[in-house]
């Protein structure tokens, strides 16, 4: 317990390195001694910055934040967010905000950096729209709205200026706004820093493939209003460049303003100077994060931001502890979906270096590796299109193992058996994530305590939670070391199948079985199977032959809502959704609706998916009301099955005055190829008619929306319990384009995903991410393309109405009786009317009844 | 729970329905007098004759049938008859449409909550017909 004579310590800085202090500190009982209070100006609690960008692909401020909410809170930490401190008084040891002054014993400052902007004269329209930035969740909003407002009748372009890692982290996220990406940069090749001129060739090459403008060599002199677009760059020896908004990337700055005024040491191009001790020129004030400088170097990277929290915590409570001594900036990147590393002494600046390169002029791949000039170890390397080198060269570089003879074996192209670094090969001291300082030590004890999967290694270890940069490895080095234990993973689907969903399904294709009892008899142990394992074969068995689900061999298979196809609702009563496809529905369909609705005395409700859901259908009325509906033209909606559900549309170009194509022609030609397709979970899809997307395309699982060219392909949102953005998987596409890559992306899902797993969460189990599925889906990486077009070709062959082929057979309807041997209805189902229609009774509202009749 | 009649003129048997009537691997429901009886058609699997649950009689069909209350507790709604068959450790069972607990066939107590139990009766086949003991 802290007490009002307890030291004060204050925090400035509630940023990703302020955060993890804090935890520091609790984790050495530092907030027991101390009374804490940080202070942190922008108005979020600290949040992962490093995956900022993900703030505009689906993930929000509280999907973003670091910690429990109530972490501070929890540990008597005093957070005051929203609030900028102002002034540091070092001789009354006071510091100032807004809200007045507040005293310290220790003070630690955690203030990170600023973003860098560099003095172009502007024209000034009151919009900031051409003085944007990208650093905060503030800036990110601004970015989308100067986005949002602009005009539509032309295309909209976006510029950033700056070439280096963040800049073309922002322009990837413009072209997830819908934006012409342009990168404009001042030095003669893209990432300066990290790349050679090769390097940087060739991930100019592979970013302009991509679709994102690259301008290198272009020195900005001023930016005027526009033309065509708000903005007008002008450059020198440069033709000029339209732009609708202007975000700077040029490089950021430590921000030592704070340290500056109240007459701290710095550096000659700032940074607050500190000791291996991370305390500053003032014995009572640290340092942490990008804003200290250690040895005249500043760190943009949260690695080393971690390691001097973790020093200065352990200074705090009298540890001996480490001695901060730099840290490694080596780093591996996705930049627009191509792959970049950088490792070491990069550019070769140790004296007597020598190099290996290998150049692909082909796909514009470029790998370096830098050695010694004995050639026994390896100093750096650069990686462009490719980082699977980069795990095995990490090593090298970082634990001074001796280099291969032929050292140029390690960048040269895998396939002839190059010497990889197995797991077994590392030492216990390899350093697996730098961000948490797990070294595979720390992963062998993980695993000797008895941990078994990769979710609790993260948590207990915490490796792999900062950057990310280390997960594959991670994974690599763990089941490595399970697999010399002996112990395997468990991922049978139920105690009838000692298989994954994924391994029935190859199963089923390869044995071409079509029974339950079939593969349950080659395949299965135990009797009869289960709730679990006899659905989700069935759901294999109709992804892959289509057959009508009322076969007598497929019926015990189902729930009951895919049995009686119709959804079970809280009282034993179903409802009816008919197909609406797209949305669309002509009066004398809606009169049908409505007649047959009223017949039945239906609860009648517009649902979320654009179509009408009737309720309180009892089981031996299903029938009947499906005939009157199937003779009014309607089908099956499938809104009981794991199957296609709805194809949202929006009115597009045939109304609307800013739509550029037949939105609702194309939701209709969706929708009529892919209903009555099952697969491991339900189908969402939506086509909007241009950008502003008002059929929500990208909250499903296959959204589309129009361009002036084509189609624009999104994949894998999800709208219901965890939200996701669908992400751009191809631009302009036409429509047989469109429909092909459709076909293929659902045929490997329902290949590969498991059990009750919607797109989004299949998408973020793929190793290798949206990449190797564009790779697998539009370039045909595995060669499966034909085969998944075709499978895809057959279901679609195969598909027929449920409800028209149960009706066709006397055998199927028997199914439909509420009492074999009588043909009363269920006597529990009671409806009270409530705004002129029908629901199910209460049980309050049941028992008053009871009693009236009794009485 | 039982399949060929033990004694074949049981005097006090009651007709249910036709063997016609039940769903293979799956369940229908029938009215007897106020009760709504689901009932479980467990047909032998080929090369099963000898059915391996000691809970089960075996027979020469090798077939078994279960009859349970059709009002699922937990709903308060008539469902069971509705519900999905399987086997969990080694134990018929049925589940839930609702909110799928699992309920033992042979004496209807339920897996996650065993202080609720379905009530169960003794159902035989005897012939083509389906009778209440
Ligand atoms: C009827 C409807 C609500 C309404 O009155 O509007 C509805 C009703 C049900 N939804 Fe839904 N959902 C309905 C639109 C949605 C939407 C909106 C949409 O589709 O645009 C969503 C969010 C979008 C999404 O799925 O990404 C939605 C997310 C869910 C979820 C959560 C899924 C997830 O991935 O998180 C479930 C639970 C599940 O599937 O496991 C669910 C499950 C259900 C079930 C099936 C629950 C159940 O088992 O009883 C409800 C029964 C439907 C019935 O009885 O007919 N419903 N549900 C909507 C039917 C649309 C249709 O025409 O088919
Ligand atoms: C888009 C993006 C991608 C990145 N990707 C990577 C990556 O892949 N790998 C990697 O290692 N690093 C990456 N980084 C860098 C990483 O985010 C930083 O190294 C890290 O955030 C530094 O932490 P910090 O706490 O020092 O600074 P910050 O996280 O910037 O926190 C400082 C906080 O202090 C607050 N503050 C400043 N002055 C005051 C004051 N006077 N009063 C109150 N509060 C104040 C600021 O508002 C801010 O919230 C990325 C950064 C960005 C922007
Ligand atoms: S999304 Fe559709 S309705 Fe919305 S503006 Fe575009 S064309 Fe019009
Ligand atoms: S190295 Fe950053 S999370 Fe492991």
């Amino acid at each position: 317990m802290t007490t009002s004579h307890s030291p004060r310590l204050i925090v400035i800085g509630n940023g990703m390195v302020g955060h993890y202090f804090l935890e520091q500190l609790v984790e050495r009982g530092a907030h027991e001694r101390f009374a804490i209070t940080v202070f942190g100006e922008e108005r979020h609690r600290a949040y992962d910055r490093v995956h900022l960008s993900e703030y505009f692909s689906g993930r929000d401020a509280e999907g973003l934040a670091l910690g429990e909410a109530d972490f501070c809170a929890r540990h008597g930490i005093e957070l005051r967010l929203g609030e900028h401190v102002s002034t540091i008084d070092r001789s009354a040891r006071t510091v100032t905000t807004e809200r007045g002054d507040l005293p310290y014993d220790q003070l630690v400052l955690a203030t990170g950096s600023y973003p860098f902007v560099p003095q172009i004269p502007t024209v000034d329209d009151g919009t900031g729209h051409a003085g944007l930035v990208y650093r905060t969740l503030d800036d990110l909003d601004r970015i989308r709205d100067a986005a949002a407002g602009v005009a539509d009748n032309t295309h909209r372009r976006g510029v950033v200026i700056g070439g280096g890692l963040l800049g073309l982290e922002a322009a990837n996220a413009l072209t997830s706004l819908g934006l012409e990406a342009h990168v404009v940069e001042f030095a003669p090749r893209l990432m300066p820093v990290q790349l050679d001129d090769e390097g940087g060739r060739a991930l100019k090459r592979q970013i302009e493939a991509l679709g994102v403008h690259v301008h290198v060599d272009h020195a900005t002199t001023e930016i005027t209003p526009g033309e065509t677009h708000r903005y007008r760059m002008h450059f020198k020896d440069h033709e000029p460049l339209e732009t609708d908004l202007i975000v700077f990337s040029a490089g950021i700055r430590p921000q030592d303003r704070l340290a500056r005024e109240c007459g701290l040491t710095l550096g000659e191009r700032g940074g607050v100077m500190i000791n291996d001790a991370c305390v500053t020129s003032d014995p009572s004030i640290y340092a942490i994060g990008e804003c200290a400088l250690w040895s005249g170097r500043v760190f943009g990277l949260v690695a080393p931001g971690y390691t001097m929290a973790r020093t200065a915590a352990d200074q705090l409570v009298g540890l001996e502890g480490e001695p901060f001594a730099g840290a490694d900036m080596s780093t591996k990147l996705k930049l627009l979906g191509v792959d970049v590393g950088s490792i070491g002494d990069a550019h070769g600046h140790t004296e007597g270096a020598i190099s290996y390169r290998f150049i692909d002029e082909a796909t514009h791949g470029y790998r370096r590796l830098v050695v010694s000039a004995d050639g026994k170890t390896a100093l750096g390397a650069v990686l462009v299109g490719d980082n699977s080198y980069y795990d095995t060269l990490l090593q090298y570089v970082q634990n001074g193992i001796a280099l291969p003879d032929d050292p140029a074996s390690l960048i040269l192209p895998h396939s002839n058996g190059a010497p990889t670094l197995g797991a077994d090969a590392l030492p216990d001291t390899a350093m697996i994530c730098s961000c948490h300082n797990v070294s595979k030590g720390a992963v062998c004890q993980a695993v000797e305590a008895g941990c078994s999967d990769m979710a609790t290694l993260k948590a207990d270890t915490k490796a792999s939670t900062g950057c990310g940069g280390c997960t594959a490895l991670l994974k690599q080095v763990f089941e490595h070391e399970l697999e010399s234990r002996g112990i395997s993973v468990d991922k049978s689907l139920c105690e009838h199948f000692a298989y994954t969903r994924q391994e029935l399904y190859s199963l089923v294709r390869v044995e071409e079985l079509t029974s339950f009892e079939a593969l349950h008899a080659r395949h299965g142990t135990g009797q009869l199977g289960c709730d679990i394992c006899k659905p989700a074969v069935a759901s294999i068995l109709a992804s892959c032959w289509n057959a009508p689900i009322m076969d007598a061999s497929l019926v015990p298979l189902q729930d009951t809502n895919d049995t009686f196809m119709a959804n079970m609702q809280k009282n034993g009563t179903y409802s009816v959704v008919p197909r609406i496809p797209g949305g669309e529905i002509t009066p004398d369909k809606l009169i049908a609706m409505g007649a047959v609705a009223k017949k039945y005395d239906l609860y009648t409700k517009i649902t979320g998916g654009q179509r009408i859901d009737l309720f309180g259908a009892e089981l031996q009325d299903l029938p009947e009301i499906w005939r009157e509906l199937i003779d009014a033209g309607f089908e099956t909606g499938h809104a009981y099955g794991k199957s296609t559900r709805t194809v949202k549309s929006c009115v597009g170009n045939t109304w609307c005055r800013y739509g550029v194509q037949d939105s609702v022609a194309m939701a209709l030609t969706i929708e009529n190829r892919y209903k009555g397709l099952r697969s491991p979970h339900k189908l969402k899809f939506a086509v909007s008619g241009c950008t502003r997307e008002c059929a929500e395309a990208q909250s499903k699982d296959v959204g589309v929306i129009a361009t002036e060219h084509g189609w624009n392909l999104y994949v894998c949102g999800n709208g219901g319990m965890r939200p996701r953005h669908a992400e751009l998987f191809a631009t302009d596409l036409d429509d047989a384009t469109l429909l092909k890559l459709i076909d293929r992306l659902l045929m490997f899902y329902i290949r590969t995903a498991d059990r009750l797993q919607r797109t989004s969460v299949w998408r973020e189990s793929l190793e290798g991410g949206l990449d190797y599925l564009k790779d697998v889906i539009i370039h045909d990486s595995l060669g499966l393309g034909d085969t998944l077009e075709a499978q895809m070709q057959h279901v679609v062959d195969q598909y027929e109405c449920e409800w028209v082929n149960a009706l066709k057979d006397p055998e199927k309807l028997k199914r439909f009786r509420t009492f074999v041997n009588d043909s009363r209805r269920d006597p529990d189902i009671i409806a009270v009317s409530e705004r002129d229609q029908p629901r199910p009774a209460r049980p309050d509202e049941i028992k008053a009844l009871a009693v009236e009749i009794s009485s | 729970m039982s399949t060929s009649c033990a004694a074949p003129h049981t005097t006090d048997a009651v007709y249910l329905c036709h063997r016609r009537d039940l769903v293979a691997g799956s369940g229908v429901v029938a009215w007897y007098n106020g009760h709504q009886i689901a009932l479980f058609h467990l047909p032998a699997r080929p090369g099963e004759a000898d059915v391996t649950d000691p809970h089960e009689n075996a027979t020469d069909r090798g077939e078994a049938l279960y009859a349970l209350d059709n009002h699922d507790p937990f709903s308060g709604a008539n469902v069971i008859g509705r519900g999905i068959i399987g086997h969990v450790n080694g134990e018929a069972v049925v589940a839930s449409p609702i909110y799928k607990q699992h309920f033992r066939l042979r004496d209807g107590v339920c897996l996650e909550d065993p202080e609720k139990r379905l009530t169960t009766w003794p159902v035989c086949l005897r012939g083509d017909d389906v009778l209440l003991e």
